[in-house]
């Protein structure tokens, strides 16, 4: 950016020469980025408006949406599944996130021994592929095979145990947890860069004013951080609302049991590539996957254009 | 980094089909690939059959390419839609596959040589509705019963359960004792809960194929009496179940039973084998209990696999010399034998030598076989009906719904888009 800056000044009274360097250099990233993202998400949109007549792909209108939220069946597992979206974000934001703070605020206190261990411990899980989270959690909450009930033995909480990830009342709950565990280590890398660029002086003139402590972490440290929390509400809210494998390693395409545990993501798989004797049905997918991505739009778009312009930034 | 990783996705999409090509072309045999879901039969397929087929007919290579079963319509259905699919299409029973034909995707094999090895019965599962086309080669059945521990029921001291009283007498007996898990299954994966649970148990209810065809022709429906008491009588297994069961997958339950944890296993025949290989204690098998002694007994004796022509296949000449050599007596002796629990629908009689296997096709003197219920035509439409019968059969054990509520939720799927022919 700068650099480009500074060759405007200098060539100002030159005829400028084309800079071709410019596209050369974007076309990689512009063209992959195109290819990979951009045209699969217009045809997925444009396919949401075509469907199967006759044995032909002919375009339909708004008929697939009208499906989706007409036919009692297919609404009532859209309906169902976004229910369970909505419940699985916010487990995320009541738990996951709040953890994550508190982590980073403790991990930035000065003196703490072992930070930097503590630090790579927690954010090891995020770096673990999904297949494999989910399956140590199935074998850890195994009522067969798993820890988890003698553990709860040792401690006399064996009444406590229950087959969680098998009981359509515990198993969103169990599910939304275990990718709490998964996935904490973000908002608690992010927070805690933004604790770590809060200025001295500031902390320093706060002590001279007497507040310390708790005080200090609410009122000086918590609104400095503010804008992170912003962006981590956001990550989550998309990641959240794209989730699909680690319903589908724990608990199999159908996301039972009785449904109870089936986000966008799953519905949209079993509707887009079939499962078992059910067949794929690509433009009913296609439609499903259009609902989601104005959702995560929605939800993006309030982010930025009503919360993040009202936020306050501090310069210092 | 990404260059490197860049440069492999090009080498592997774009370089590596190009050598295949070159090889294929200079080679002159015909390469047949095989598309199956059935990937537990690898290593048989892989060891026995394709050598003893390759060592009769050289210049034909064949492949067997399988993949997760649950996925596998779909896939292949993707896979002859953009003709990328192998010349051999293994076939699923009933709707599925007759959708495949009525695509143009699986050729004819009216004048396969070989095809007059099977009966109408055998071929029923991939004909046209009319039995005139049959577009797959039969090549087993499997049947539905009770798989048991010999040395838990010596151990007890129960004798093999004949009726349905008896049989919750046995599980009784079992809970008592403590030392066996009396029932080893799941409700997690949900499909055991219909295939082992619904299916197995239930043509003793609704009397096999008179009740499966009523229920085709509009004359029963899945709220009538006999259609609901098999989940009265499933929601009585629940607390035969092992601890956790709504937890318990498919795999728990296998494992459960070949380490002798558990007493007895709703099974398939398909187990055989498998279990053959794990458990190191004797093993018998006794069908669905009757509700009253001397009653006429009903098993579940369902076509499930057959082999098809991908009418779009590059190799069809070769194909077809595969498929008749796949109806010749010759592999149904074969297969019988290296997949034990897979039963030959061959006309020719098959020798057995394993004696489970032999157990399970006993049952066939004194029962009378019907198929799955879900499969033949009301299997055909949206929701699916096999699909809702997962899900409520577990829901039933689950004890989240009742019998009524279950069978009512059926038949509402059901009513939604079938209109039994008048």
């Amino acid at each position: 950016m700068s650099d480009t800056e500074i060759a405007d000044i200098e060539t100002v009274p030159v005829k400028r020469p084309t800079r071709w360097h410019i596209a050369v250099f974007l076309a990689p990233a512009f063209l992959v980025y195109t290819a990979v993202m951009i045209l699969p998400l217009i045809e997925t949109l444009r396919l949401s408006f075509f469907n199967i007549v006759e044995g032909q792909l002919a375009f339909v209108g708004f008929s697939n949406f009208q499906t989706l939220f007409g036919d009692p069946r297919l609404s009532a597992d859209f309906w169902n599944a976004l229910r369970n979206n909505v419940i699985f974000f916010i487990i995320h934001m009541a738990v996951q996130n709040p953890v994550g703070i508190a982590i980073a605020a403790m991990l930035s206190l000065p003196g703490l021994r072992f930070a930097a261990f503590y630090r790579s411990a927690i954010f090891v899980p995020t770096l673990l592929s999904f297949v494999i989270v989910g399956f140590i959690w199935k074998l850890i909450l195994s009522p067969i095979w798993g820890i988890a009930p003698s553990l709860m033995d040792l401690v006399g909480l064996k009444w406590a145990f229950a087959p969680w990830l098998g009981k359509a009342e515990t198993a969103l709950i169990a599910v939304s947890l275990i990718s709490v565990w998964q996935y904490v280590g973000i908002p608690m890398m992010l927070i805690y860069a933004a604790l770590l660029n809060i200025p001295d002086e500031v902390l320093e003139a706060a002590e001279c004013d007497g507040i310390t402590g708790w005080s200090q972490f609410w009122k000086i440290k918590l609104p400095l951080i503010l804008p992170s929390i912003g962006i981590v509400s956001v990550l989550t809210f998309v990641g959240n609302f794209n989730a699909f494998d680690l319903i589908y390693t724990v608990q199999g395409a159908l996301a039972g049991p009785n449904g109870s545990t089936d986000i966008l993501g799953t519905l949209l798989y079993r509707t887009f590539f079939g499962f078992q004797n059910q067949m794929g049905d690509r433009s009913m997918g296609a439609t499903i996957a259009a609902v989601m991505f104005l959702i995560i739009l929605a939800g993006v778009a309030l982010y930025l254009f009503v919360i993040q312009r009202r936020m306050r930034r501090y310069q210092f | 980094m990404t260059r490197i990783l860049k440069s492999i996705l090009f080498a592997t999409t774009v370089l590596a089909p190009a050598g295949f090509v070159a090889t294929g072309a200079s080679a002159q045999t015909a390469t047949l690939t095989i598309e199956s879901w059935r990937n537990d039969d690898l290593p048989i397929w892989q060891q026995k059959i394709i050598p003893a087929f390759e060592a009769k007919n050289p210049g034909i290579k064949v492949t067997f390419a399988p993949m997760a079963p649950t996925e596998y319509n779909s896939a292949v259905n993707a896979k002859l839609e953009a003709g990328t699919a192998g010349d051999l299409i293994t076939c699923r029973p009933f709707d599925l596959s007759l959708a495949m034909f009525q695509k143009g995707q699986l050729a004819s094999l009216n004048d396969l040589p070989g095809i007059s090895n099977f009966s109408d019965v055998g071929k029923s599962a991939w004909s046209t509705d009319d039995g005139k086309t049959t577009f797959c080669v039969p090549m087993a059945s499997v049947i539905h019963g009770f798989i048991y521990n010999k040395k838990a029921f010596t151990d007890v001291g129960v004798q093999i359960p004949k009726t349905e009283d008896e049989f919750f007498a046995v599980l009784e007996k079992f809970k008592k004792d403590g030392k066996y898990i009396p029932l080893a299954m799941g409700t997690k994966d949900q499909w055991e809960a219909a295939t082992m649970g619904y299916y197995n148990i239930g043509p003793n209810y609704w009397k096999g194929e008179d009740g499966r065809k009523a229920l085709i022709a509009g004359k029963e429906k899945l709220t009538d009496a006999d259609w609901v008491d098999p989940y009265k009588t499933l929601a009585k297994w629940k607390p035969y179940l092992g601890d956790g069961f709504e937890a318990q997958t498919y795999p728990d339950s296998q494992n459960l039973f070949t380490l002798g944890r558990a007493a007895i296993y709703p099974a398939g025949s398909w187990e055989i084998a498998p279990f053959k290989a794990q458990a190191d204690f004797e093993m018998g098998a006794f069908p669905p209990p009757v509700k009253k002694a001397g009653d006429t007994c009903y098993i579940s004796d369902h076509n499930d696999i057959g082999i098809g022509l991908n009418a779009k296949g590059k190799n069809l000449e070769a194909a077809k010399k595969f498929l008749s050599w796949v109806a010749s007596p010759e592999f149904a002796d074969l297969y019988a034998n290296a997949a034990p629990g897979f039963f030959s629908l061959n006309s020719t009689p098959v020798k057995m030598t394993d004696t489970l296997a032999q157990e399970f096709v006993s049952w066939r003197q004194n029962c009378k076989p019907t198929i799955r219920p879900s499969a033949a035509i009301v299997g055909r439409g949206q929701p699916n009906l096999d699909l809702e019968m997962w899900r409520v059969s577990a829901n039933v054990i689950n004890g989240t719904q009742t019998p009524e509520q279950a069978a009512a939720e059926t038949q509402k799927g059901l009513d939604s888009w079938y209109k039994p022919a008048k």
